[in-house]
């Protein structure tokens, strides 16, 4: 294996764990501090992708449509909190599983509708097109930096938010501990509202980063939700921080597994059976870390809750 | 969610809904003679089977209030164990049962022990993830189709025999399995097995206070559940003649979940209930628009926020029944 | 001499800076019925929940009959004979109040791995449940709902579940709790009904209760054990008066 594919490929599962953060973060915080299970929080980051989709469209400007999308995904977010989500915080697990399940199968069929079933496609914007050369035979997109660029710049300002900020405080405390936060007089419908779109606009931030380089399409977030469950739990529900480390370890066992896992095991094995068994193995290694993980940390490594 | 209670009123009355259940589906097949056989046969067969496959997340979320987001791994495991069998020659029941039912089964115990360290939101997540895994699996397994999925070249043979082969001998067949799925979960809950599972439901706490270590009874519940989930499998993918991964897509478990809660958690005849009303609002739906789910969805969103305890609870409380609790 | 039935060797629990549990030792010769009292928050559930393996300690361990039980999980104490009650009821309430008490019975016969046999009728079950019940005072309401219960009949509902595990050892986490003066002095007199027959560690609000029931009395203030004794000695300790009886009496 060549060194610079291993560069590009580190790149490449480095731009899939930003992602994946900028999704799990705000769901790890509203699984945590309103003890609410979100099924939903997929379809915002589809959202996210499709309101890019259209404004760039309409304005001819990627970052036009960006700034645009991203007040849109916030109010759409408010929004299905206000009609739906805060009539469930209070009811059980399995009924906040089925109402948001219900959402998924109605979003995913509403843009279909809306945006037709076939893949919509924004081109890269002029600035950040083309690649750059990091170093000897290393040439890499400058739009796929960006997306990196941008999202570790995300997770230094929200670590920053959480960890010096009033709201921020209280966002930690209700994640280790609900009740006593509204003990202090805290307005806690108000604080899961804020945690609320807040998480729902930095999914759709996400997908509407992710716009250029993927295909945008219905159920374009449902997969990716599930792999941010995998970097939730191994986090810790609630955690910021575990979520950051988690979601860059899943995206980079994720990508580079399927790369190499193949290749690994070629050396340990005849290579037919070893391409077979690779390309088997490389989509459940992230699930095995998990359950691995779990065995020995049934919390996830940050555990938010005491 | 409400749970009836076990001391229901007269035998006849709570027996009345299973036996008239279980006589119309033993008359469908005289029904369907009268016309449009073969589509009203596999209709009905299909709802069978996906009323077992309900039946057995019954068991763990009605009765065990073990919310598994993964259960339709189960359809899938049992569907490819008939597929890759019969690609290898191995075509008889004899051998593709038993090897789905021990597939399923060991799945289910590697799963559910580590799934079961852990309680509420966590336990969602991972049961979901690893039926996710179960998912990527079958789609990276290029020997048996990958995505496509892979077509059975017939249904399983019994002893060498083509006893299955016609859609009405599979139909009773099939009922014969409900039926047998049925009774067999009868029996589990209100044995001592079933009251420690309906115990930790109700105070897990309690129950380990008075000296029952539930991790043990848990996952052999979730080990019961799966491997009958694994026959549901079994069946799907010999009326079908085909299996794929979209068996075992997460949604796929999610409508699973739906089917028990339409028909009333806890219950049993209701996830049979609600497996009928799920695939035939389906079909029903599908026949208006293409865009059925747009219905479906919001349906669902209302029922959680409005009919408590599913659809049953709803007409019960309509027809002045008085819900529980 | 005899090993004590249950002892408490230098346990300690701390939530963060919180010291709750603080070098807490105790010895409860066989047979002998303990309070344990002490101000709101002074540690008695977290401590109670630390002897019975609800809660880890951090430190110290706890032994029963001479047999070290501190690694052992909450069910498995149980079945050593270390059974406790809990403060805040915490019954079955969709079965029936002698179901509730069945379950313990299985729990105690140790075969609940059988799928098949109606446990709701099995006499195995059912007639030692029903003497549990008997024994408390509940025997006609046995076919009752444990959910619809007073909340006097559930607390002697929770210490008849506790009877029917058969303990050495009881632990009784504030049974008097919330109940009204006529339910009291049926719990008391079910109290004094058991005292000797098992070692019972009684944790209580009620003065009057404790001082009347228990053999001897130890005051926990902040985690810690600040005497120890017969009910006349600690009621008469200064330091159990300014710290305790003074501001409850107050």
């Amino acid at each position: 294996m060549s060194m610079t594919l291993l560069y590009v490929q580190t790149l490449n599962g480095l731009q899939l764990g930003v992602l994946l953060f900028l999704i799990a973060a705000g769901l790890t915080l509203v699984f945590g501090v309103m003890d609410f299970i979100n099924l939903a929080h997929g379809v915002q980051y589809m959202i996210g992708a499709y309101l890019a989709a259209m404004f760039t469209a309409l304005t001819g400007n990627f970052f036009y449509g960006l700034a645009l999308a991203l007040p849109s995904a916030l109010a759409f977010g408010l929004l299905l909190e206000f009609l739906i989500f805060r009539h469930l915080y209070d009811r059980d697990h399995l009924d906040q599983v089925l109402a948001t399940f219900g959402i998924i199968l109605f979003l995913n069929q509403a843009v279909k509708v809306i945006w037709g079933a076939a893949p919509l496609s924004v081109p890269i914007p002029e600035a950040l097109s083309g690649s750059i050369r990091l170093m000897d035979g290393l040439l890499y997109p400058v739009y796929r930096l960006a997306i990196i660029g941008s999202g570790l710049a995300i997770a230094v300002l929200l670590g920053i938010l959480v960890s010096r900020t009033r709201i921020g405080m209280l966002v930690r405390a209700g994640a280790s501990n609900a009740p006593m936060v509204s003990a202090l007089g805290v307005d806690i419908g108000k604080l899961f509202m804020v945690v609320f779109g807040f998480g729902a606009m930095l999914a759709g931030f996400a997908g509407a980063m992710v716009a250029p380089i993927l295909s945008v399409e219905p159920g374009m977030g449902d997969n990716l939700l599930i792999l941010t469950f995998v970097v939730i739990v191994i986090g810790g529900i609630g955690s910021v921080r575990g979520a950051f480390i988690a979601a860059i370890l899943v995206g980079l066992v994720d990508t580079l597994g399927r790369v190499f896992g193949p290749q690994v095991l070629r050396a340990l094995m005849d290579p037919s059976a070893a391409s077979q068994a690779g390309r088997a193995l490389a989509p459940m290694l992230t699930y095995i870390l998990m359950a691995a993980i779990l065995f020995f940390r049934p919390g996830g490594l940050f555990p938010a809750k005491k | 969610m409400t749970m009836p209670p076990e001391n229901g009123p007269g035998f006849l009355k709570r027996e009345a809904v299973p036996v008239l259940l279980f006589a119309l589906l033993a008359l469908v097949p005289f029904v369907a003679a009268l016309g449009a056989e073969s589509y009203l046969l596999s209709l009905v067969t299909r709802v069978m089977i996906f009323a077992i496959a309900a039946l057995s997340l019954d068991l763990i979320l009605g009765y065990g209030a073990l919310v598994s987001f993964g259960h339709a791994a189960f359809l899938g495991l049992g569907g490819y164990a008939v597929g890759i069998l019969s690609a290898h020659g191995q075509t008889d029941a004899l051998v593709q049962l038993p090897v789905a039912l021990a597939v399923s089964a060991l799945f289910a115990l590697i799963t559910g022990a580590l799934s079961l360290r852990t309680k509420g939101v966590y336990f969602i997540m991972i049961t979901l993830a690893f039926g996710q895994m179960a998912f990527f699996l079958a789609v990276s397994l290029a020997a048996y189709g990958g995505d496509d999925g892979m077509t059975l070249p017939g249904r399983s043979k019994l002893f060498g025999m083509d006893l299955i082969k016609n859609d009405r001998a599979f139909y009773y067949a099939v009922l014969l399995a409900l039926l047998g799925a049925y009774g067999l979960c009868r029996s589990i809950v209100v044995s001592r097995f079933g009251r420690v599972i309906r115990g930790a439901r109700e105070n897990p706490q309690r129950m380990a206070a008075i000296g029952f270590p539930l991790f043990r009874y848990q996952l052999v519940g979730y080990v019961i559940a799966g491997t009958l989930c694994g026959l549901a499998g079994f069946l799907l993918a010999n009326q079908a003649e085909f299996v794929s991964p979209a068996y075992m897509t997460w949604q796929r478990s999610g409508e699973l979940i739906v089917m028990v809660v339409l028909g009333g958690l806890g219950t049993l005849h209701g996830a049979i209930i609600g497996a009928a009303a799920f695939l035939l609002l389906e079909e029903w739906l599908s026949g208006f628009t293409e865009h059925w789910k747009m219905i479906f969805g919001p349906f669902l969103v209302l029922v959680v926020l409005f009919a408590r305890g599913g659809l049953m609870g709803a007409i019960r409380r309509i027809g002045g029944g008085g819900g529980h609790g | 001499m005899a090993e004590p039935a249950l002892e408490l060797r230098d346990l300690n629990k701390a939530y963060g800076a919180l010291t709750v549990t603080d070098h807490v030792s105790l010895a409860l010769p066989d047979g002998e019925f303990h309070a344990i009292i002490g101000p709101n928050g002074a540690g008695k559930t977290t401590l109670i929940h630390q002897i019975s393996g609800l809660v880890p300690s951090d430190s110290g361990s706890v032994r029963l009959a001479g047999h070290d039980v501190t690694d052992l999980s909450l069910p498995e104490r149980v079945h050593r004979g270390l059974v406790r009650s809990f403060q805040i009821t915490s019954i079955l309430p969709g079965f029936s109040a002698l179901e509730n008490v069945a379950l313990a019975v299985q729990a105690r016969q140790g075969s609940s791995f059988r799928f098949f046999g109606r446990a709701r009728e099995e006499t195995r079950l059912n007639d030692p449940a029903m003497q549990a019940l008997e024994e408390v005072g509940l025997g006609k309401r046995a076919g009752v709902r444990a959910g619809l219960l007073s909340h006097g009949e559930k607390r002697q509902l929770e210490i008849a579940i506790a009877l029917a595990a058969q303990p050495r050892v009881l632990l009784l986490d504030e049974p008097l709790a919330g109940t009204g003066p006529e339910e009291s002095a049926v719990l008391i007199a079910l109290m004094q009904r058991l005292r000797g027959r098992m070692t019972i560690l009684l944790i209580e609000h009620d003065m009057e209760a404790v001082f009347a029931l228990a053999e001897r009395v130890s005051v926990l203030v902040y985690g810690r054990i600040i005497a120890s004794g017969p009910p006349a000695a600690v009621r008469d300790d200064p330091e159990v008066r300014t710290a305790y009886l003074g501001e409850e009496g107050g």
